[in-house]
């Protein structure tokens, strides 16, 4: 594998540190935690270890001795201490590979916690299980299956939201403000449950008297929400392309206020008021696009998770007049998602489709652009991306993890705001690169 | 436990050299207990996230220009690989070198492969990574999940060797083996002295090696004017000139915790003398340094003429300086050996250093000379202070640095610098390894400080904004509570 996208299980790290106030426990070698920090978090973004992440995090740092006699004595020390050290709400134990290669039992030793009355949960997460995605699920799952209760009433307007994997997706954070702010403005309550502002466990322990679970990306989210059904007879809808720009953002509310019951005159409303400014600054930077067209690229390639290649897709292509070359999809969907993956990016607008690449792999990147059409399309997609893109002549834009060219805070690329910051940041990128 | 440097595998520094990671007293009295190499440190109950000697070894080795690395192991493992090709192409650029992406591969163990094995995947990705890239060496490191499951890296890399041609080295740097992840330097140093380091066909006298990372060339410096050639290595280096760093006059270390095992490897297997003084940070120590070196080079007189004319050179402004700090107090957190050195800088530049903590201990070095101990030296020269061990360990950093109180804080490893500045204190983060170099580095020492300490804003704005993550209870425990030192009960 060249130029990983995406790393392993035990990334589940880094949504636990989102998760307000949650204390993070690695059981697992002394590396673990710092190599997943600087992949997922700093080297992407330069996100930092917030409260409870970075160099914070608890870890038993399991060595030769654990490995050979077993770890579940150490990880009783470490728990114990991190109860009077560290300063959480909730706790979460997480396995890596040295713990499940040796068979230590996180579970019983986390369930006399519980049994205790500590918030703590566990997740087996070692690292080659999966990736970081799969990791993020293991762990969201693992809150369901030991915290949350059933619902006594289910609150009408309160709706989860299951989407960007936190720190993973650079832009998690803002875009799960966006979200919120955008679903106020049709008169729900969105539960992000990461980030900012979210309201840690006592936000978790919300989560089964939702009205509507949102997934809000092509894969991750959907074990989440399936297993919310079963569990608690949730319902919930799938929104497997990030909605950006005018266009889409206003499908998906639309979509959204018709099942939750809020397809009323406030909702009318606040999307018209929000088109407006959308299609405010489209005119403004009209002008731009008209009269450069003629010199920049006209093609665009985007190298990233599958549902932001859907949702950039359908903003260049529906509201900014360019043609999609080959996608690549670099998320490695289950094979069960890959149809609809690909069956969204076919007929975007009439006549214009996009193949996608299912791959990862930097030379199968590299031999696709090369060798797509006679001039380099533009690439959105990570830092390693940067090579290529120099090697064909193409315009880059970083997007995607692992992000090393660019610091990011509350930057969205959801909704209208999205769309719009999308467009400022390419082609701010393009202009700059070419003087 | 003494390496006689002959297999792949190194031995830990546990054994090797008595290396311990918990420790609370003062400088001298750990200098005292190191002797002989019996001290087995303290341990800590409680812990936080450490470092693995992976990250050790990749660092050394990702930067290799015409090599490539496999990591043999999950995705995971390769958490670190966006952070080495930033490095590489930023010192690229800074070198005027062309800018490319570090040549790191991944095998991306899965669960299967933890079942039925890896031989095979290992194997192909070698041929596979000499197909893309055609390095003139492949360097293959371990991990936890390839340790554990028994594969013999060792016995794949020299099959493949034999079918590509070119070596393919294991690193022996399994996360769980040691607690001081230095000792991932030294399996990336066996690495290369197994497979890429050549006897001499013929001998650069004025050639010195420097083992380091990838700080900038402070050291043409003090070199220059003695007519010697100051090597780097081993980031930004190339196969070639790494196969014959058997050909240089001497081998000196920025820091001895870094290169130790490389340095008395190179003496041992191929005859290249290893200075073994305290590297040159603070003037005695450089002083002392530099005439090491002027033996071992024959350019006896050349150095006297160039202490006399640097001292004089830095004498008005470091007065400056030292008149500018006096009164400050500050702590240093860093790796041992070069967190020492600048240790000695704090004091060159009058401050009153009120504590340090080193990430380990190593109780001796491989060349065994007990006039190399850089802690021994820094305690002769400046006298004695408050000295901890800690790997990593923010907790325990947090707590000690809330009662020690210190004006300015020293830290040298990424993600720490925010634990100080988290308590509102202006923390440094020492990042260039060579700045403080020699003479004139104290100088450029002391002008980065102050002007780092003249705007603590972010410091203060984050104090008052984003506490700590840890109880009142701990706060007012004694700092060493957990390796079961109780002051306060």
């Amino acid at each position: 594998m060249e130029h990983p996208r995406s790393l392993c299980a035990l990334g589940a790290q880094q949504s636990v540190a989102a998760i307000e106030r949650a204390i993070p426990i690695l059981h697992a070698g002394p590396g673990c935690g710092y190599k997943l920090h600087l992949g997922l978090g700093y080297f992407n973004g330069f996100q930092g270890g917030g409260y409870s992440g970075g160099s914070a995090i608890v870890c038993t740092n399991m060595g030769e001795k654990e490995v050979v006699f077993g770890g579940e004595d150490r990880l009783r020390s470490v728990i114990d201490g991190a109860l009077k050290v560290m300063d959480g709400d909730f706790f979460v134990v997480l396995s890596g590979c040295t713990t499940e290669l040796i068979g230590d039992d996180i579970g019983s030793v986390v369930r006399s916690y519980r049994n205790d009355g500590i918030p703590i949960v566990y997740a087996a997460t070692p690292g080659f299980k999966g990736s970081n995605l799969a990791g993020h699920e293991l762990v969201v799952s693992a809150i369901i299956d030991q915290i949350l209760e059933p619902a006594k009433q289910v609150v009408p307007g309160l709706v989860n939201v299951w989407s960007s994997v936190p720190y993973h997706d650079p832009f998690w954070a803002g875009n799960l403000l966006e979200i919120r702010r955008l679903l106020k403005g049709i008169g729900l309550e969105a539960n992000v449950l990461f980030g900012p502002d979210s309201g840690g466990i006592d936000a978790w322990k919300r989560v089964p008297s939702a009205q509507l679970n949102i997934v809000l990306a092509s894969w991750t989210g959907v074990g989440t929400a399936r297993k919310l059904g079963e569990k608690f007879g949730a319902t919930w809808f799938h929104q497997r392309t990030l909605p950006i720009g005018s266009r889409e953002t206003s499908i998906f509310l639309k979509k959204i206020a018709e099942l939750t019951g809020r397809d009323d005159r406030q909702t009318a409303e606040f999307i018209a008021r929000e088109e407006k400014i959308f299609h405010y600054y489209h005119e403004r930077s009209a002008d731009f696009f008209l009269e450069l067209r003629w010199d920049l690229p006209d093609r665009f390639s985007v190298i990233a998770d599958s549902y932001y290649v859907g949702g950039i897709a359908r903003l260049l292509v529906n509201e900014y007049g360019l043609i999609p070359a080959k996608q690549y999809i670099t998320d490695n969907p289950p094979e069960e998602f890959r149809p609809r993956i690909m069956a969204d990016l076919q007929e975007i607008a009439p006549g214009i489709s996009a193949e996608a690449v299912f791959s990862s792999d930097g030379l199968a990147i590299r031999d696709g652009l090369v060798s797509d059409g006679p001039t380099p399309p533009i690439i959105l997609g990570s830092s390693w991306d940067r090579e290529i893109a120099r090697e064909i002549g193409a315009c880059y834009c970083g997007i995607a993890a692992p992000l090393t060219d660019r610091i990011v805070s509350n930057t969205s690329y959801f909704g209208y705001q999205g769309g719009l910051r999308l467009i400022e940041d390419l082609y701010s990128s393009i202009l700059s690169g070419i003087q | 436990m003494a390496n006689t440097f002959d297999t792949a595998g190194v031995a830990i520094r546990e054994n090797r050299l008595g290396s311990i990671t918990g420790y609370c007293g003062d400088a001298q009295d750990l200098v005292g207990k190191s002797r002989g190499c019996t001290f087995a440190g303290m341990q800590r109950s409680f812990t936080q996230s450490g470092t693995c000697p992976s990250f050790c070894s990749t660092l050394q080795l990702s930067m290799v220009q015409d090599a490539a690395l496999i990591n043999h192991a999950p995705a995971g493992c390769a958490g670190d690989f966006a952070m080495f090709n930033l490095y590489n192409r930023y010192g690229q650029g800074k070198r005027k070198m062309p800018v490319s992406n570090a040549r790191l591969i991944s095998t991306n163990l899965t669960e299967h492969d933890t079942i039925f094995g890896a031989k095979q995947k290992l194997y192909d990705t070698i041929l596979e990574t000499f197909r893309r890239f055609h390095p003139k060496a492949i360097f293959v490191t371990a991990s936890c999940a390839s340790g554990i499951i028994g594969e013999d890296i060792e016995a794949t890399a020299d099959e493949a060797q034999e079918a590509i041609g070119v070596p393919v080295a294991f690193v022996n740097c399994e996360g769980f083996r040691s607690q001081v992840w230095a000792t991932g330097w030294d399996a990336a140093y066996n690495a290369i002295l197994q497979k890429i380091v050549k006897p001499p066909k013929e001998k650069h006298p004025e050639r010195i090696n420097i083992i380091t990372f990838i700080g900038e060339n402070y050291y043409s410096e003090l070199l220059g004017p003695l007519g010697l050639e100051p090597n780097l290595i081993v980031p930004f280096v190339g196969v070639d000139a790494l196969s014959r760093l058997s050909e240089a006059g001497a081998t000196a270390q920025m820091c001895p915790t870094l290169g130790t095992y490389f340095a008395a490897g190179l003496e041992k297997l191929h005859g290249v003398p290893e200075i073994k003084s305290p590297p040159p940070f603070g003037l005695p120590l450089t002083d002392r340094w530099l005439r090491e070196l002027g033996e071992v080079t024959g350019k006896q007189a050349e150095v006297e003429s160039l202490i006399k004319s640097e001292r004089e050179a830095i004498k008005d402004e470091l007065k400056v300086l030292q008149d500018r700090f006096k009164g400050l107090t500050c702590f240093v957190a860093a790796g041992p050996a070069h967190g020492h050195s600048l240790m000695a800088v704090i004091k060159e530049l009058g401050m009153d250093l009120v504590g340090g903590a080193g990430l380990h201990h190593d109780s001796a070095l491989d060349n065994g000379d007990p006039g190399a101990d850089t802690l021994d030296a820094v305690v002769k020269n400046y006298g004695n202070f408050n000295y901890s061990v800690s790997n990593k360990q923010p907790f325990e950093l947090t707590n000690l640095i809330l009662k020690l109180k210190p004006d300015v804080l020293v830290l040298r490893h990424p993600s720490m610098i925010i634990l100080g500045a988290k308590l509102g204190i202006p923390t440094i983060f020492m990042d260039d390894e060579h700045l403080g170099l020699g003479y004139r580095g104290l100088v450029r020492y002391g002008r980065k400080i102050s002007n780092w300490i003249r705007n603590p804003s972010i410091e203060r704005t984050l104090a008052r904004h984003n506490p700590p993550p840890y109880t009142r209870w701990w706060l007012e425990r004694c700092p060493h509570h957990f390796l079961g030192v109780n002051k306060d009960e």
